[in-house]
């Protein structure tokens, strides 16, 4: 026991002193390489550069950087080197303390070119692969990815060598490809390892990379690449495929929204409300007047303010609706094209009321904290807003078909949807479920208004923009059930932005039309018709 | 009963109504150029234009009312048609600019010389002749009408549908001429017309002309409508109207009546359109708005649809009062009173200014026996209809 004490304790001992002869070392090649300074000459300090960058004294960053801002001087008489700090204070260069006595007088800055320039950046860029701060060193290994410069080769190595974290790792690695995919001196083996981590990589990047490799590549890695590309070129296309469909989805979910009140109120009472719009703009109105009280009086609330303006939206557009079915439709029944003409009227002047209390222009709607942002998924960002507008409308449309299905307002809904002069007579209070679904529809329309403040303008106009996109999905998803309504707009949102890429937004809107079109020919209520022996007059 | 349609059609209130659209044609012309500006009895050329805007509309407002007011088809797209037919006039009138434009290339308008386009798209061919375009004005809308009336019908998209259809349609046609590689001026449309037949279209005398023109198309139109209404077919269009089930049981082609009737309504709106360009001397995709095509359906409702004098008052009236109240002070006011318009004139009063006059004419003349029956001018064409066919969809 005694005997491995000893022993221990040499060890320590000779440990110790061995650290200390280093950093003595560390000290003096620090101190050599401070000397090529003061030689004035751009050979020198490309040596001089190099030589403390291998120093790994801890001052070498900030000499070199002060090199890089023209702050770094020298002084040939007294054989010193100094720097001036952000502070304006003269520092000595070998010992980091700021200089007491007064500048020498033939201070002269070190002398810089353009060929220095770049040398400097890459000598920084291989300094800041060791720094401590994880987001830097990510920084410092993406700028050696971009520069491709062989000057950072070892410092790579080192850095790859030390580093624990496993993103940072990897993209020091793809950085170190880079760099020996352009490196004539690189091994044939190393260059076919580098492009395997490209392919790895398969992105944009990594595309431009492999593309532009230098014409005396070997031909063995020239193939390899060739096949990499078209790999990566495979993924990105899947990829473009997923990220496609998800704004599809995206679409899909607001024109949902949009139309869903669209379609309870046409398929209850067989009117179109051409001001279902409006409803949308006052939903979205609300959330702006919310989040202005907010502002003014408590804006610690902010991050909830969507929560209040939800309901207080469903309210508002509902109250609305009531008011107008009470007010002006229930005079139309049994002439749908008037109260078209009628709603349409209305839309007017809901449009032109909001003009003048808020007037004409764009409103300013804050997007929560939890709203904002993305995040990547595999080769596509997704934005928070987006996601959440997906998931609350899933909500909203399985909230909506509960209530249908197990309440006592959703039964004699159906009811009347099927067959008008039955439920009546079976005692269901028609009109009055009437207002209901009117209130419904809009309250609904008032939500989605809630929701697209989150993505897009607030302002008069709102309404119109979506009003045919929602028509068409109730045309397409008929009006027999919800699901209709939720496979007609998931389907139009994801065929409309399959159909961008190729023809443009303008033509794909134009081809939905028409698909439309064709589409009604084999069935003209719609995917989700009602069956039934009803004929009309 | 004569066997010859238009003498049939030719009834007492007819001429009448015919005699007093010739009366302006001829009248409004000669009181512009020929009576000094002086005069109290001058008619100013920014009258004659603006009349001749509304004449225009009131074309536009009677073929809506011939499909919509006889055959219960509320086209929401009407517009498209005109403007069709008003991008047919305007493609001619920008090949006569000639090398007059401001990149004065012989051939090229300036908007296609502005976007590098090497030669002049084919479709643009044969513009440059004025019958040619007299042919497109009347067979591209017609054309478009024929194919989408087609599918519609045959798959009997009615009533809302296809209310919603048509205003996609117009919609999708606006958001196409918005684009500059359609080849139809983009945004800004076609403007800075020179001139028309060699006559320079500023000038009062062609203005007068065109005003002149305009009304004998209004009569011609109100005369081919009148002759239909009055006709067995027409007789079946109502039938389709109320009752398009019941029409399509006792044998009848639903879907030929409706094709039919649907195309020469196009076609009609498409000339009004084409005069309607060079009098404004310019059009542009805002035309296709589909606002613009309801506005239109409001003309119609506020005149008395069913009734064709009505269509072509209620056009005029409203355009009127839209020139009169967008300027003067009211202006930001104009769309409360256009809205409150539609709600109104669908509540209270259903049948129209011409349609409810004529509607207490019936009445009164029912109390009083001893006059001779207003029925033996044509009842079918002379009775608007009730308010709607009293059915839902879906039931």
């Amino acid at each position: 026991m005694r005997a491995f004490c000893e022993r221990l304790l040499a060890l320590v001992v000779a440990l110790s002193v061995l650290c200390v002869a280093a950093s003595a070392a560390r000290a003096d090649a620090y101190d050599d390489a401070l000397a090529h300074f003061l030689a004035d000459s751009f050979d020198e300090t490309i040596e001089g550069i190099n030589a403390v960058v291998a120093s790994g004294h801890p001052l070498a960053e900030k000499v070199i950087e002060a090199l890089q801002a023209g702050r770094l001087l020298f002084s040939a008489e007294q054989k010193r080197v100094f720097f001036k700090d952000e502070g304006d204070r003269l520092v000595d260069a070998a010992s980091g303390a700021p200089s007491p006595a007064a500048a020498p007088a033939d201070l002269a800055p070190v002398r810089l070119n353009n060929r220095l320039r770049r040398i400097i950046e890459a000598a920084l860029g291989g300094l800041t692969l060791m720094s401590p701060n994880p987001a830097k060193r990510l920084e410092a290994a993406q700028a050696v990815f971009k520069s491709k410069d062989a000057n950072a080769l070892p410092a790579l190595d080192q850095a790859i060598a030390k580093e624990t974290v496993a993103r940072i790792k990897r993209a020091l690695t793809e950085a170190h490809a880079a760099v020996i995919l352009y490196l004539d001196s690189a091994s044939q083996a190393d260059k076919i390892d580098a492009v395997a981590v490209m392919r790895d990589r398969g992105d944009q990047d990594a595309l431009a990379v492999l593309r532009g490799l230098p014409a005396d590549t070997p031909p063995t890695v020239k193939q390899l690449a060739a096949d990499a590309v078209a790999a990566i070129e495979r993924t990105l296309a899947l990829w473009e495929t997923v990220q496609n469909a998800w704004y599809g989805i995206s679409l899909g979910s607001v024109l949902l929204l949009a139309a869903i009140g669209l379609a309870i109120t046409f398929g209850v009472m067989g009117v179109i409300n051409m001001a279902h719009g409006e409803m949308v703009m006052l939903g979205a109105y609300t959330t702006f007047v919310v989040q202005e009280v907010i502002r003014t009086r408590y804006p610690g609330l902010f991050d909830y303010s969507l929560f209040i303006a939800t309901p207080l939206a469903f309210l508002i557009a509902g109250f609305v609706g009531v008011l107008i079915e009470r007010g002006i439709i229930q005079f139309l029944y049994g002439r749908p094209l008037e109260t078209l003409l009628a709603t349409w009227g209305l839309s007017l002047i809901l449009q032109q009321v909001v003009r003048t209390a808020f007037g004409p222009t764009n409103k300013d709607v804050g997007n929560p904290s939890w709203m904002s942002g993305s995040f990547d998924l595999g080769h596509i960002t997704v934005t928070y807003n987006r996601l959440w507008i997906v998931l609350f409308t899933l909500l909203v449309f399985a909230l909506l078909l509960a209530l249908l299905r197990y309440t006592r307002l959703g039964l004699e809904m159906r009811a009347v949807t099927q067959n008008r002069a039955m439920a009546a007579s079976m005692g269901i209070r028609t009109g009055w479920i009437d207002a209901m679904t009117f209130g419904l529809g809009s309250g609904i329309a008032g939500i989605a208004g809630v929701a697209l403040s989150q993505i897009d303008n607030v302002s008069p106009n709102l309404g119109q923009g979506y009003i045919i996109d929602s028509f068409m999905v109730v045309v397409f998803g008929g009006v027999g059930n919800l699901w209709g309504t939720l496979v007609g707009a998931f389907t139009l949102g994801i065929a409309n932005k399959f159909l961008e890429p190729f023809a443009g937004a303008v033509l794909g809107k134009i081809a939905i039309l028409v698909m439309i079109i064709l589409f009604i020919q084999k069935r003209p209520r719609g995917l989700f018709a009602l069956k039934g022996r009803a004929v009309e007059a | 009963m004569t066997a010859f349609p238009l003498i049939r059609a030719l009834d007492r209130g007819t001429t009448v109504f015919l005699a007093l659209l010739a009366a302006i044609a001829i009248a409004v012309p000669l009181l512009n150029l020929l009576v000094p500006a002086t005069s109290p009895f001058h008619l100013s050329s920014y009258f004659v234009a603006l009349f001749g805007k509304y004449i225009c509309y009131a074309l536009l407002a009677l073929s809506i009312d011939l499909i919509w007011g006889y055959c219960g088809i509320l086209s929401l797209g009407h517009g498209a048609f005109f403007a069709l037919g008003g991008y047919a006039m305007g493609m001619y009138l920008m090949r006569q600019i000639g090398t007059r434009g401001v990149y004065a290339n012989p051939i090229l308008p300036d908007f296609m010389v502005f976007l590098n386009w090497p030669e002049l798209p084919v479709y643009w061919y044969g513009f440059q002749s004025f019958p040619y375009a007299l042919l497109m004005i009347v067979l591209v809308p017609g054309l478009l009408a024929l194919v989408f009336g087609w599918f519609a019908f045959r798959s009997r998209v009615t009533g809302v549908y296809l209310s919603i259809i048509t205003q996609a349609l117009t919609f999708a046609l606006m958001l196409g001429f918005f684009r500059n590689n359609f080849g139809f001026g983009g945004n800004n449309g076609l403007t800075d017309f020179k001139d028309i037949l060699g006559y320079n279209v500023q000038a009062p005398g062609t203005r007068a002309a065109l005003f002149a023109i305009s009304t004998l198309a209004l009569m011609i139109g109100f005369l081919i409508c009148r002759a239909i209404v009055a006709s067995k077919l027409g007789k079946v269009l109502v039938a389709i109207r109320d009752a398009e089930s019941r029409t399509r049981f006792l044998g009848y082609r639903v879907e030929s009546y409706k094709l039919f009737v649907f195309t020469l309504s196009a076609c009609m709106a498409g000339v009004a359109g084409a005069l309607y360009v060079p009098q404004v001397g310019i059009i542009n995709p805002s035309e296709f708005s589909p606002g613009n095509s309801i506005e239109a359906v409001i003309w119609v409702a506020v005149g008395g649809r069913g009734t064709l004098t009505g269509a072509i008052l209620g056009a005029v009236i409203v355009n009127y009062g839209k020139t009169y109240f967008t300027s003067g002070p009211l202006a930001p006011y104009w769309l409360f009173m256009l809205g409150g318009l539609f709600v109104a004139v669908t509540l209270l009063l259903p049948r129209g200014i011409v349609g409810s006059v004529q509607h207490w004419l019936t009445r009164w003349r029912e109390r009083n026996p001893g006059e001779p029956s207003p029925a033996a001018n044509g009842a079918a064409a002379g009775s608007p209809p009730p308010p709607e066919p009293a059915a839902r969809p879906a039931e």
